[in-house]
């Protein structure tokens, strides 16, 4: 089955309570975070914190993903020495601008690897662009290495740098969010949008979401439990395009069993982007809880 | 391991614990511990706060801890925080 990772929520590295319950809200993936939301007098205090839960809890299918700090900080190196020894799901990688950051990152998780006798490369590792370099150099960093296993745009940092500021609606980001998607695409791995930080405002997070959905982004990242259910909802195929998917389902079984090559439905040819929309839609729907693969046959 | 100075980790915020270390003249681990969960587990959080600064190799120090329901690996984990800072020491070995 497909790995949902609709959304991905921000747990504070270095608050017990958020840390022991965040897995308890539904949101697919959650990311422990050791840099922006710690203060440097904490860095150490979260590390400890963050380690220690992982080699505890147990998160059940909730996949964990940790946010270190950069490997241009003083921290980075030693979040980094933890947090493969602690093994959650993911390390995130904050701020990549070139493919060089994630070679670096790639060689000195090998070096750890070998270390505790962890087959090299199973370590698996996000990265996030969160500037116009990065944004430049999307492809290149989304190919650097067999770990990544997704890119996800931080739009802070990044309209700051393009000197504007975020609008309701994220004209200023569509280049961006555009860019880093078609390289997610090519390179074969899931692309994240970034937050959206007004909790209290769930029109405007709703037509973010339709509109990143729309784009093709894989999830988004949150900061609020009740942000988890809004997307979900959005990301959920509706009744009708699971009728529809499965009909065209139906439809290539049949032209098969008749050794069909020309597949019809309705009186219309399918071709095989619908096909894969339709096996997606399914995948999706199945993965979100609201079909099973025995009512296609119903 | 040699503690040189106060440290203190962790805050008095709920599910979490406040540990202040200190260097002591006496031989052995003295713990102070005030806790909202005192009578059913004020034992076994000295204990823990005991076994780690020991496997750590601290034979001498004064702990004073506040406990706001801590769990097990919190509770480690700010003991491990406030030792480190006390003992002014960055390094730390991590355990696959």
């Amino acid at each position: 089955m497909v790995k949902l990772r609709r959304t991905m929520m921000y747990v504070t590295g270095n608050n017990p309570a958020n840390i022991m319950e965040a897995h308890l809200y539904g949101s697919d993936s959650i990311m422990f975070d050791l840099e922006d939301s710690v203060s440097l007098k904490e860095k150490d205090s979260a590390r400890f914190l963050v380690y220690n839960a992982l080699k505890t809890m147990d998160y059940g299918n909730v996949e964990t993903v940790v946010r270190i700090n950069g490997l241009d900080t003083q921290f980075g190196r030693d979040d980094l020495e933890a947090m493969v020894r602690a093994q959650p799901d993911i390390i995130r990688l904050p701020k990549t601008e070139t493919k060089q950051d994630i070679i670096d990152v790639d060689n000195m998780i090998g070096e750890i690897e070998k270390q505790i006798g962890l087959e090299v490369g199973s370590t698996k590792i996000m990265a996030a662009v969160e500037s116009p370099l990065g944004v430049m150099n999307a492809y290149e960093i989304a190919t650097a290495s067999k770990r990544l296993v997704a890119i996800a745009i931080g739009a802070e940092d990044f309209v700051t740098n393009m000197k504007t500021t975020r609008s309701p609606e994220g004209i200023e980001l569509l280049a961006a969010r555009s860019n880093l998607l078609m390289a997610a695409r090519a390179a074969g791995i899931y692309a994240l949008d970034t937050v959206y930080t007004n909790i209290k405002d769930d029109d405007g997070f709703m037509d973010e979401v339709k509109l990143i959905k729309q784009l093709g982004f894989d999830g988004k990242s949150v900061i609020h439990p009740r942000q988890i259910g809004m997307v979900h909802k959005i990301y959920t195929p509706t009744e009708k395009e699971i009728r529809n998917a499965v009909r065209v389902v139906g439809a290539i079984k049949e032209a098969e069993s008749k050794g069909s090559g020309v597949i019809a439905l309705d009186g219309k040819m399918i071709d095989g982007p619908v096909v894969d929309r339709a096996y997606r839609v399914l995948e999706l729907a199945k993965a979100s809880g609201v079909y099973k693969e025995e009512e296609q046959n119903d | 391991m040699e503690i040189k100075k106060v440290g203190v980790a962790g805050t008095v915020e709920s599910s979490d614990i406040n540990i202040v270390i200190e260097p002591s003249d006496k031989k052995g681990i003295e713990i102070e511990l005030q806790s909202t969960v005192m009578k059913q587990f004020g034992r076994q959080i000295k204990n823990l706060i005991e076994e780690t600064l020991k496997s750590e190799g601290v034979e001498s120090a004064v702990v004073r801890a506040t406990d706001k329901g801590a769990i097990d690996f919190v509770i480690k984990a700010r003991a491990l925080t406030a030792l480190y800072r006390a003992a002014e020491i960055n390094e730390y070995s991590w355990e696959a």
